[in-house]
């Protein structure tokens, strides 16, 4: 098994775990990886703070108590580690396994110690393109639910995650929601030049008033795109944000929704809730996430 | 790294890829809720539990410790409150008790005898103060020339202390009372082994109920906890100590607050390593620091004592499942509850069950291993463990005992290492010269070894001193390579030196590894 440390190019990183969207995870990292013509790094992070306490209420203390329970929690905490790492390297197998299927010929596989979030910001320097589900382990019997990990990854990393959500199905057709912030400016730059989408069709759409400056702003990101080669479709409609995304993309049957992630402060997001939190939560199709 | 990246490799490789638009650490990145759900909510049930735990033992504690400082036991009550409400929000080891303790108890007897509980409030304020002050300096780091000998004498010294504060309780009294302890003890340690309710009830509250029951039972006139003075029936007041703000009495409670300031801070430094060890986390020392001292300023201000970090209760804090704040705010409002409203019954507990509990703390708190291993380490190790106790105990205060481990393992810490010097000679063309190559450190503990390893009765023309691979580290050794020089003159033979400047590098003072990259080879290699 292929365990390497560091590969120098920064490549696509999939956060594998025992939840059932991992494998839609690893198709969506192998087919990226495949466009990007990148490496496919296959990660599984052993979070300790999710063990449970044990706890002797007897609450005495004698000869020797302290040099005792260091002794007894780290043996606990040894056989948990084991056990746990045991059973993330073989989740990393059945994965490389079935991206392998799929023609990455060397995924690498990584297990890592710690927090989710402080170890994908280790890995940061390596990363050319995050992809994670949408909920972790504890998220599968909740139905439509946003994982409580995920909001912390987007906002700490400064990577593009592609945040996986039902079954892998090949993406063919685009939206980018563009609002003409700095994200989404930068956003499709990224979609003109990045190999990850090329020459499959995009659809613009900007939810709001159909200004003068808005109109020229959307003129302007569809001709960068279509002289990149893609097949772009713009427009503006105005309405609710979400639901106006989301009734775009089952009217022109979209596959993957791209935008700009966390735009606004968390005061704003305190009190008005966040377009990404509500977008990611309600939508069927994958998301690409950029900072 | 990431910067690197950026300008590098952004053009050709990582086409997805954008400039950092924010940079930020973890903790910054973790949403409030997330750092609140991870500080406070992650472990509710084992945190409540453990809190109720360590507050049952802390009402004895708190009273016992009272007792020794020579106070009221509401003084440390009050003070287990607020230092634990406090700690909770303001500590940065989740998961560390703190209360009043008796290594802060312990240096303020004459301050009390002489001068009064108002005194002793204004300097607990103060020690607060000092303590906040010490965070911002960044004092914490200091810790690590506190060696691990040091730290076993300490927790020995204290635990010791801690039994011996319990004698006047055990002399001149009935033998009712010995019994009593003896009976609370044998409950303590036995309880737990009760099938089902043994691990489900901590033992030092069925020791207390027991005893307490037993001495109404048989109505034995022995001494109880109403008899050492006022309990609490309020809940606690803002109440600004009632001394005079003049120099006089800054001067009387200076030296009790730095004491207690340093005290506290050792104490709370290391059960915070205790704690971070047990749970294999780490902590905020800086902000533990800044912590202790609000605490103690919100004890002052409240009528309590100065307190710290408690190494025996966070470790039954630790057992009993408890891991975040939420433990040591709950050990702390639960405890005032209990005590406000059940002080009547808190009364009437014999101090023979107090004394059960506080000898139980002391042996908890005493490292049984540093006793097996005296027999393993070095000597000089030893040493340093038992005069820390020794001094600890012949003076009743801590920092005198700590500083006293510190300064003896430095000096036996240079002693070794002026082992590490080697001086070799070769006699050269024709018996006419000799060469002396220096190896190791030169520095005040090794000067007088370097001075007597050449010899000066030998008639030569020249000697050559190589200094290349020698390193001296303060002006003794330049002082002693003077010395050699002009003894050589003297006897009519010239002096040449090589590698001077090497050998000389090292005592610039705060020689930085860290921040010249080729020192480390300067260092290590010659």
């Amino acid at each position: 098994m292929n365990t390497g440390t560091s590969t120098g190019t920064p490549g696509v990183i999939a956060c594998i775990d025992a939840s059932r969207s991992a494998l839609a995870v690893c198709d969506y990292a192998a087919w990226c990886a495949q466009r990007l013509q990148s490496v496919l790094t296959l990660l599984h992070v052993l979070d300790h703070s999710s063990f449970p306490v044990p706890g002797d209420l007897s609450g005495n203390i004698g000869l020797g108590s302290r040099e005792l329970l260091l002794q007894e929690l780290a043996e606990l905490d040894e056989k948990r580690a084991r056990l746990m790492r045991e059973q993330g390297r073989h989740l990393l197998d059945v994965a490389a396994e079935r991206v392998r299927a799929q023609g990455i010929v060397e995924p690498l596989q990584r297990q890592r110690h710690g927090d989710l979030v402080e170890s994908l910001q280790e890995l940061e320097s390596e990363m050319r393109l995050l992809v994670m589900g949408r909920q972790g382990e504890e998220g599968d019997s909740l139905g439509q639910h946003v994982g409580s990990h995920l909001e912390s990854v987007v906002r700490t990393l400064h990577r593009p995650i592609l945040v996986t959500t039902g079954e892998f199905s090949v993406p063919r057709r685009l939206m980018l929601a563009f609002d003409n912030g700095p994200s989404t400016r930068k956003g499709v730059e990224m979609l003109a030049v990045s190999p990850l989408f090329k020459g499959l069709p995009v659809h613009l759409l900007q939810v709001g008033a159909d200004t003068g400056d808005a109109r020229a702003a959307l003129d302007e990101a569809a001709e960068r795109l279509r002289r990149a080669g893609h097949d772009v479709h713009s427009e503006i409609r105005a309405g609710e944000v979400e639901a106006t995304l989301l009734g775009y993309e089952q009217e022109h049957d979209i596959d993957l929704i791209v935008m700009g992630a966390y735009g606004h402060s968390r005061i704003r997001q305190f009190f008005v809730g966040s377009t990404t939190t509500n977008l990611l939560a309600r939508t069927r199709k994958p998301l690409l996430l950029l900072r | 790294m990431p910067a690197k990246f950026a300008e590098g490799e952004s053009k050709d490789v990582a086409v997805l890829d954008f400039a950092p638009f924010r940079t930020g650490s973890r903790i910054a990145a973790m949403t409030f809720s997330q750092k609140l759900r991870f500080e406070w909510f992650s472990n509710i049930r084992g945190d409540l539990l453990a809190g109720l735990v360590v507050a049952l033992a802390l009402i004895p504690e708190a009273i016992a410790f009272s007792i020794i400082a020579g106070v009221d036991p509401k003084v440390g009550l009050y003070a287990s409150f607020c230092i634990a409400v406090v700690i909770a929000f303001t500590g940065g080891r989740p998961g560390m008790i703190s209360a009043a303790t008796g290594a802060m108890a312990l240096l303020m007897v004459t301050l009390v005898r002489e001068h009064g509980l108002e005194y002793l409030l204004a300097a607990t304020v103060l020690c607060g103060v000092l303590q906040i002050a010490a965070g911002y300096l960044k004092l914490g780091s200091l810790m690590r020339f506190v060696s691990r000998s040091v730290v076993t004498g300490f927790v020995n010294a204290l635990a010791i202390l801690i039994f011996m504060a319990q004698l006047p309780e055990l002399t001149g009294v009935t033998w009712h009372v010995y019994a009593m302890t003896a009976a609370g003890l044998g409950i303590i340690y036995l309880f737990p082994y009760v099938p089902v309710v043994g691990k489900a009830i901590p033992s030092p509250l069925v020791c207390i109920l027991t005893l307490t029951a037993v001495a109404l039972l048989l109505g034995l006139d022995i001494r109880s906890v109403a008899d050492m003075g006022e309990l609490p029936d309020t809940l606690p007041v803002f109440l600004w100590p009632d001394v005079a703000l003049t120099l006089e009495t800054l001067l009387i409670i200076l030296p009790y607050s730095a004491a207690l300031a340093v005290v506290g801070l050792l104490e709370s430094m290391m059960t915070a390593t205790i704690v971070d060890d047990l749970t294999d986390t780490c902590s905020d020392k800086n902000r533990e620091c800044k912590g202790q001292g609000i605490a103690n300023i919100g004890a002052g201000l409240m009528g309590g004592m100065a307190g710290c970090a408690m190494i025996g209760q966070s470790v039954i804090n630790v057992k009993s499942g408890g891991r975040t704040r939420l433990s040591c705010l709950t050990a702390g409002v639960v405890l005032l509850l209990m005590v406000v409203f059940l002080s009547d019954w808190v009364g009437l507990i014999p101090m023979a069950a107090l004394v059960a509990v506080m000898i139980m703390v002391s042996i908890g708190t005493f490292s049984w291993d540093s006793l097996r291993n005296l027999k393993q380490h070095p000597l000089s190790t030893n040493i340093v463990m038992l005069a820390t106790v020794v001094v600890t105990v012949g003076t009743h205060n801590l920092a005198y005992g700590v500083f006293v481990g510190v300064l003896l393992a430095a000096m036996f810490f240079a002693n070794k290492m002026a082992h590490y010097l080697h001086i070799g000679s070769e006699l050269d063309a024709g018996g006419r010269q000799r060469s002396y190559r220096v190896v190791g450190q030169v520095f005040f503990s090794s000067a007088d070894k370097f001075v007597a390893a050449f010899d000066f009765k030998e008639a030569l023309d020249k000697v050559v001193i190589d200094l290349g691979r020698a390193h001296f580290w303060d002006i003794t050794a330049v002082a002693a390579l003077d010395k050699v020089v002009i003894k050589f003159r003297r006897e009519g033979t010239a002096v040449e030196i090589l590698g001077m400047n090497q050998a000389s590098a090292t005592i610039v003072d705060r020689f930085g590894v860290h921040d010249k990259p080729q020192a480390i080879d300067q260092l290590m290699g010659h």
